[in-house]
């Protein structure tokens, strides 16, 4: 399917949720849908029978800026040799997405590198604990408004 | 005191064990975790109950990195070191991502060039691959041939842009070197010198009695949950899965040259064993000179640096691109907000992908038997940690 029937049909199928879709004038096309639409979205795109994504390339975490996180997923089908980005945004305040590594089990990992370094919080995620820094580490370094601390464990971090 | 002894013990997933198992700690200093790996096994006896991936320890910060750097040129020698046996094929990754954001169209003789790099450096990091896995096993022998002949194609690299092993030589747009004068005569010398090594590798190591009993029927992984865990590379393709990236979704000029794409067939044992991943790389390597010569043969003359732009500055926007590296897809999701920084860069690395999916297929074998598994996943901690 071309990005513009699966961006139609999923606009059929979930009406308002799909906040936007941009398809022309862009590098790769991508949907945008509402941060609590997520789990059965992607539910949605892996089983049904025209969309039947069943690869997650890639989970991202992104910070745009102004209090608004991000959660990019980049999927992809093996059998359907199809493509599709999708976007959901959530504000700092409550930056909370619907997990997804019941659907893909690949998510696990990528949620909770997102999670390490955005604080996104997955919620329903099997084992949200941190992935690459240590378990006591102060904030998500990723976001753009952290700030290196000064001391780490009572020990001077050198620049 | 009285507390200690008596309150449950937990894995770091919060399980209160049962009263007949026992954690044991691997890594993150072992010899067989292939880097700074720390796997928490939950075992009963001998047997492997769960496994707990510990990363972390090499994270080097690459994606805070990225988006400090001055323009898009200064993070190949990061993404370098983030795979640092298979540096080409990182370089590659990013820049392809890079290329497409701009809109760069290379020139024929870079891209050939490209591919011949990276076809050496693939067949490169599967004889570490390989190498190392005969040495988790036990079989030391087949280490040294492989390193020996790994040093060929390191020399290869070394006289065309001076590093053996990270290179920065595949530029946004071009190289940083041409081929060195006599480079096409030595790389055709070295695939008529390594064809036959193939052979020498499995009569030594491949179809060794003692090495199939250790890795057949060992750590099977099926098709299914390989691709629901997103696993790819030879890990993928020795379930049986016949999926490769510079074939299914070709980037550079990969859709001229023709090869086979290998999967493991479960000839002695069953599909996605541990022998399945390790003869997957083995017969790619096979097939990654069958690339290089064709390469090699149709090299056109030109220039390399015509494509390089003066300063990178795309239009704001975003791709995802992903490439075949030695162990699997490797993504790049770039996002410009045009200025001349990256707002964002996302590595989707296969090997910590690939690692995931270890607690699935370790459950219920041998503790020896882990070694096994992890050898034969080949993952680079660099990469998983990046």
């Amino acid at each position: 399917m071309s990005p513009q029937e699966i961006s139609e049909k999923l606009q059929s199928q979930f009406g308002a949720a799909i906040l936007e879709a941009k398809i022309e004038g862009i590098i790769q096309p991508y949907i945008k849908v509402a941060s609590v639409n997520v789990n059965d979205l992607a539910l949605f795109l892996r089983d049904d029978a025209d969309m039947q994504f069943d690869y997650l390339m890639c989970l991202s975490g992104i910070d745009y800026g102004k209090n608004v996180l991000g959660v990019v997923y980049h999927l992809s089908s093996m059998t359907k040799r199809h493509k599709i980005t999708v976007k959901t945004d959530v504000p700092v305040e409550k930056a909370e997405v619907p997990s997804v590594a019941d659907v893909w089990p690949t998510a696990n990992w990528h949620e909770r590198e997102a999670y390490d370094m955005y604080g996104i919080v997955f919620t329903g995620h099997p084992d949200l604990r941190r992935m690459l820094l240590p378990d006591d580490y102060p904030g998500h370094p990723l976001r753009k408004d952290f700030k290196v601390p000064e001391f780490y464990q009572g020990m001077k971090v050198p620049y | 005191m009285s507390d200690l002894l008596t309150a449950p013990v937990k894995t770091s997933t919060g399980r209160s064990l049962r009263s007949e198992e026992m954690i044991i700690n691997m890594g993150p200093q072992h010899p067989s975790t292939h880097g700074v790996l720390r796997l928490e096994l939950v075992v009963d006896g001998e047997i492997v109950v769960d496994v707990i991936p510990h990363i972390g320890y090499l994270h080097r910060c690459f994606e805070k990195h990225s988006e400090h750097m001055t323009n898009y040129q200064q993070v190949i020698p990061y993404c370098d070191r983030m795979d640092y046996v298979a540096a080409m094929n990182m370089e590659m990754g990013y820049v392809v991502a890079v290329e497409k954001l701009l809109g760069i169209q290379v020139p024929e003789r870079v891209e050939y060039i490209r591919v011949i790099m990276n076809e050496l450096q693939r067949i490169a990091s599967h004889l570490i691959a390989a190498g190392t896995y005969g040495l988790d096993v036990g079989a030391f022998t087949p280490f040294l041939y492989m390193f020996r002949d790994r040093e060929r194609i390191l020399d290869l690299f070394e006289t065309t842009c001076g590093a053996r092993l990270l290179y920065n030589y595949i530029w946004v747009g071009g190289l940083s070197h041409d081929l060195p004068p006599g480079f096409i005569d030595k790389a055709k010398a070295f695939c008529n010198y390594f064809r036959p090594k193939i052979k020498e590798y499995n009569d030594l190591l491949t179809f060794n009695e003692i090495f199939i009993k250790r890795t057949a029927n060992v750590g099977v992984l099926p098709a299914d949950v390989a691709i629901a865990y997103g696993c790819s590379g030879p890990m993928l393709r020795g379930s049986g899965v016949d999926w490769d990236l510079r074939r299914d979704d070709p980037y550079s000029i990969y859709d001229r040259f023709s090869w086979e794409v290998q999967i493991g067939k479960g000839e002695v044992g069953t599909a996605g064993d541990c022998w399945d991943r390790y003869m997957v790389r083995i017969r790619e390597m096979e097939q990654s000179l069958n690339i290089i010569e064709q390469a090699l043969a149709q090299i056109p003359e030109g220039d390399i640096a015509s494509a390089i732009p003066r300063r990178i500055r795309p239009n704001a926007g975003e791709v995802y691109v992903r490439t075949e590296s030695a162990r699997g897809e490797l993504g790049f999701y770039v996002v410009s907000d045009g200025s001349a920084t990256p707002y964002r860069v996302k590595a989707r690395s296969p090997s910590f992908v690939n690692l995931s999916v270890l607690p699935e297929i370790c459950r219920g074998s041998m503790i020896a038997d882990v070694v096994a598994i992890t050898g034969s996943t080949d993952i680079v901690l660099g990469e998983v940690d990046r």
